[in-house]
């Protein structure tokens, strides 16, 4: 071999020299981008078709094939190398840096995934083997053909190492697939442009080549600015409004959406609460049992990490402590920070008075020692996994029991009593299982319709009959009113829900099913 | 070319098939007892006599559920003048159980069924403890919520996906289900049977259940033999029966007795008809009873010293022992020795037993692999959610139970308890071929079998810790249960009493507790203090 290449060696001094060592730099970026590509593809086939093995050999294999059919191509390219290199970047940085939205959205909105998914991976694939064998071709006239070959393919080998070890530990849990794929696509566009000054010398006037470079780079970056919109745009197709703010905590997501005059938080996809009508709520949920107990100093809040109940229960003088457990650390903080959320909250949260404490309410209720309290407030998300459903258990309401004063009150929502009859008076049938003496409510709340909630003390009490004055919903007769239950929300007879069965789980989602 | 190869090599390590060629886990762990070494070390060599023999008054060899239910019967029955030896560490046997930062958690046995109100010893333990709250109008007991299983109980991995419960319905034929149903109105035809004498068929512990012939004629044929003759073809009804067998006994339809079999799930009946009992457990599973019970012993349990020879002697019982942390021989001289321990180890210790009793022999116990695994975090989890018991359907291991579940926590770090019997019809070469495992392979073992379930595991596995039982779990074979040289284990041999799970063909926590409570008032009534009695 060496023989044969030594009548190429060694450039005629009259030619413009490229600056070889830098072009070399590109070949280590551009492997990079080639195994990157091929890694998303992999890994985004496997978390959209499952079965991993099969998704990841069937995409490495078409994607080496396809870099041959590339390199076998390239034979076919005569003239005006270093011009159709720069045009080669651009194309891959297009179709690969793109790749990633374009299978998500393939995937969401048509049927022949698969068809887009491989004619992808051969389109990345048969770009990515035209780069090694032009831009060898490009040095040849450069570079000794020895020296040529172990260099391009030396750090072709190392890009590809590099790549390699930074999708795993950097990219995939720091970007995840859309970013990464759109920022190794600029990465190759800008390998693009480098080479307008690199291979100056042949590429002639290049002004319009680097303007096409620019153009390629600006629509990459604006998709890059837009991936965490991305997502954002899949959900708003389900949610009717906006979305304002998104956070995927441990625990959940978060969303808030704002429309129609109000905004609204959802938990998992699930209604909290509408800016518009939670004061009903909030105000059904805390003053009734100030009615019961107008002196309570010491309040605790299970759940309620929105603040809200907090704010309502701050406008009692009497109240010196509340302690509000609530298990996401994502929600007090958007419950302090987000200004909409905290405007609605008043700053409840910030308030001297209050202590947040980021726990399992139950597990918190299990093995700390606070209280005595006056009253408690359990106002968790409706029990639709068997993790909410330990919430709504008679050990839940046995291990609060132990946390209160003798003649403290307990109030719990309890979802609807009209459209989860059976769910609510399970609730109360449970409270009562678990020793306490409990008198049900309800009223109107639009965004939720009729909504309940039980309230309850270790002792039998008469339901209160005056509440704080100047709240916006309720009032002295408002209140006595809530305790009356229509015939078609009256009680039922149901199972107590206990940890070994978890029967209101079951209850909830069928009876919800209905109106789903 | 070698591009080519290159890129396939890098992406192909982010496939978990190429796992195994890497030369370590991302996380650590160790081969945990039992002491392999120690149990072993005097086998066919007698321990040099020592300086003196300790009279006492009654001795129990061996530390674990049957020793300790015979030490707090003996205690309880006024007699503070006895010692137990345990060659562990720990006390509890294969009810032993451990505990890291992130919780509690078993390391073998880890729940109990609720005992029925005849079953007096289990409840006067369970009231002790704190989890039998009392009776209800009707007179059953009422258990603690937090000690009954948890919703949701137990869930089964197959087709790709979870699914709630352990019997899969889904792709069930109508076949499938109408054998299932039958299958469970023979259980309960089972569960009404009552003999000349009122007893039952089948009941917990086995020394009240009838011995009437139609029963015992059970014992005669394999599970799969009676399942055959019954009609039971349905492949899933067969996995779960096959299931219940690898779960309690260590061993396969083939070689379980039929009676083993039913008893199962008639003994564990509510009645004829009605549901199974619920089960109890704690984070570190039946360790919570043995914790309880150790307190019996107090500092009269001597951990690390290993009985090696038992002989009669005109004063008494002669005890040669070897003390691990002291590297020296101890013994004692007693009245009385409860023999706790199993009849493979009675058999080299105890002069002359192996030559009177042959079917001491005759016991197969299964080897049981155990491992707990600490997780940094839960893996993502798109169907059926975490329950306590997660079973995979297609592996030769049992799946496994999660130590948070029942102290409520549903996030965050947690441990795993992985559970495989080595269930193939010759226990001696599955002893063997499990002993041969060292941790890299055992661990291999655990990741391999749940990553079809949970591809993400490997990476939020914090430690990975394993203990090889050599003899886990003793087999009900057939003909075993009501063979009269075997029942006859259970007698005293001279002053030696036994007190094992063993003596009853099946390894339970109620049947331990059983030959331990007899064992001991045995020793009682010897020493002149008889009682009334707890069983």
């Amino acid at each position: 071999m060496d023989d044969s290449t030594q009548p190429e060696a060694g450039a005629p001094a009259d030619q413009p020299t490229l600056k070889a060592p830098l072009l070399f730099l590109s070949v280590l970026l551009i492997a990079s981008c080639g195994l990157i590509y091929e890694l998303v593809a992999g890994t985004l086939s496997s978390y959209l078709l499952g079965d991993s093995v099969t998704q990841f050999s069937t995409v490495i294999g078409v994607y080496l094939s396809a870099m041959g059919l590339g390199s076998w191509l390239s034979k076919f390219l005569h003239r005006g190398l270093a011009r159709r290199f720069v045009d080669l970047e651009l194309a891959v940085a297009l179709v690969g840096g793109f790749s990633a939205p374009i299978l998500f959205q393939a995937f969401a909105h048509t049927h022949a995934f698969r068809v887009v998914l491989y004619g992808t991976v051969v389109a990345v694939g048969t770009l990515v083997g035209l780069e090694i064998p032009i831009l060898m071709r490009i040095l040849k006239d450069q570079v000794r053909f020895k020296d040529l070959v172990a260099g391009v393919l030396t750090l072709d080998y190392i890009g590809a190492l590099f790549a390699s070890l930074l999708f795993p530990l950097l990219l995939m849990p720091k970007l995840g697939l859309v970013r990464t794929s759109l920022l190794f696509g600029l990465l190759n566009a800008g390998v693009g442009l480098w080479s307008t000054h690199l291979l100056q010398s042949q590429l002639g006037p290049t002004r319009m080549i680097r303007l096409r470079c620019l153009a390629v780079m600006a629509l990459l970056a604006v998709g890059l600015a837009f991936a965490g919109k991305f997502t954002l745009a899949v959900e708003e197709e389900i949610f009717a409004d906006e979305i304002v703010y998104a956070r995927d905590s441990a625990y959940q997501r978060i969303v808030l959406t704002r429309g129609r005059g109000s905004f609204q938080l959802f938990l998992n996809g699930n209604l909290q609460f509408s800016s518009a009508d939670e004061y009903r709520y909030h105000e059904a949920l805390v003053h009734p049992a100030f009615g019961v107990r107008p002196d309570a100093r010491r309040v605790l809040i299970c759940g309620g990490g929105d603040g809200l109940a907090v704010r309502e229960v701050l406008k009692h003088p009497s109240v010196q402590e509340v302690v509000l457990v609530d298990l996401d650390p994502a929600m007090t903080d958007m419950a302090r920070r987000q200004p909409m959320v905290r405007q609605l909250n008043g700053a409840a949260l910030d308030d001297p008075r209050v202590k947040v404490v980021n726990a399992d309410a139950m597990v918190w209720l299990q093995e700390s020692t606070g209280g005595p309290f006056d009253l408690a407030y359990v106002d968790f998300p409706d029990p639709n996994t068997y993790a909410l459903g330990k919430l709504y258990t008679s050990r839940f309401y046995r291990l609060l029991q132990r946390r209160l004063t003798d003649d403290a009150m307990i109030t719990v929502q309890s979802t609807s009593p009209l459209m989860a009859r059976q769910s609510f008076w399970c609730i109360a049938a449970t409270m009562e299982a678990s020793g306490l003496k409990v008198r049900p409510f309800h009223l109107a709340v639009p965004s939720f319709g009729v909504w309940g909630f039980a309230l309850a003390s270790k002792r039998d009490f008469a339901p209160p009959t005056r509440v704080l004055p100047g709240l916006r919903h309720l009032s002295d007769e408002a209140t006595a009113a809530m305790f009356a239950f229509p015939k078609d929300m009256d009680r039922v007879p149901v199972e107590v829900n206990r940890l070994d069965n978890q029967v209101l789980v079951h209850l909830y989602t069928r009876e919800w099913r209905r109106w789903s | 070319m070698r591009r080519r190869d290159f890129l396939a090599a890098t992406a192909a390590s982010a496939l978990p098939l190429a796992c195994r060629k890497k030369p370590e886990f991302p996380f650590q762990g160790e081969l945990v007892g039992p002491d392999l070494a120690l149990g072993h070390r005097f086998r066919g060599q007698a321990v040099p006599d020592p300086e003196r023999f300790e009279p006492v008054s009654a001795l129990i060899v061996g530390g674990g559920v049957a020793g300790l239910s015979a030490a707090w019967r003996l205690a309880g029955g006024g007699l503070d003048d006895f010692r137990v030896l345990e060659m562990e560490p720990e006390p509890g046997g294969t009810s032993r159980s451990g505990r890291n930062h992130v919780s509690a958690f078993p390391w073998a046995a880890h729940y109990l069924p609720v005992p029925d109100r005849g079953n007096r010893a289990v409840l006067r333990l369970l009231k002790e403890c704190g989890v039998l709250e009392g009776f209800d109008a009707k007179g059953d007991p009422v258990f603690a919520e937090e000690a009954t299983v948890r919703a949701p109980e137990e869930r089964v991995f197959a087709y790709g996906q979870w699914w709630e419960g352990l019997y899969l319905r889904a792709g069930a034929s109508a076949e499938d289900e109408r054998q299932y149903h039958a299958f469970f109105q023979e259980v309960d035809r089972w569960a009404a049977f009552k003999d000349a004498k009122g007893r039952p068929a089948f009941s917990i512990p086995r020394s009240r259940c009838s011995d009437a012939p139609e029963a015992r004629a059970l014992d005669g044929l394999s599970f799969a033999a009676w399942l055959d003759d019954h009609g039971f073809s349905s492949p899933r009804l067969r996995w779960l029966l096959d299931y219940a067998c690898r779960d309690d006994y260590g061993s396969r339809l083939e070689t379980t007795s039929a009676w083993a079999g039913l008893f199962y799930f008639a003994a564990r009946k509510q009645g004829p008809g009605e549901d199974s009992r619920p089960l109890l457990t704690w984070p570190e599973g039946n360790g919570f009873l043995v914790n309880h019970l150790r307190k019996a012993s107090g500092d009269r349990l001597r951990c690390g010293v290993m009985a090696t020879s038992i002989r009669a002697v005109r004063e008494g019982l002669r005890v040669t022992a070897w003390d691990a942390a002291q590297q020296r021989p101890v013994g004692w001289l007693a009245k009385r020795v409860i023999f706790s321990g199993p009849q493979h180890v009675a058999r080299h210790a105890i002069e002359g037993l192996g030559a009177a009793r042959p079917a001491t022999s005759r016991i197969h116990n299964a080897p049981w692999l155990v491992a707990n695994l600490t997780l940094r975090a839960r893996p993502q989890e798109p169907t059926f959610p975490l329950a306590w018991d997660n079973v995979l359907r297609d592996s030769e291991a049992l799946g496994y139970v999660v130590a948070t579940h029942q102290s409520l926590r549903d996030h965050g770090p947690t441990v795993w308890t992985w559970y495989r019997p080595f269930s193939g019809a010759d226990c001696e070469a599955e002893r063997a071929r499990m002993l041969a495992l060292d941790w890299p392979a055992c661990a291999r073992m655990v990741m391999a079998d749940l990553r079809p379930a949970h591809p993400d595991l490997e990476g939020l596995v914090a430690r990975l810790d394993v203990m090889r039982w050599g003899h886990a779990m003793v087999r009900p074979a057939p003909g075993q249960l009501w063979d009269s040289d075997f029942l006859a284990l259970a007698r005293p041999f001279g002053a030696i009493h036994f007190a094992h799970t063993e003596l009853s063909g099946f390894s339970l926590f109620e049947e331990a507790q059983d030959h331990g409570l007899r064992a001991a008032e045995e020793v009682l009534a010897a020493l002149g203090r008889p009682g009334a009695t707890w069983r």
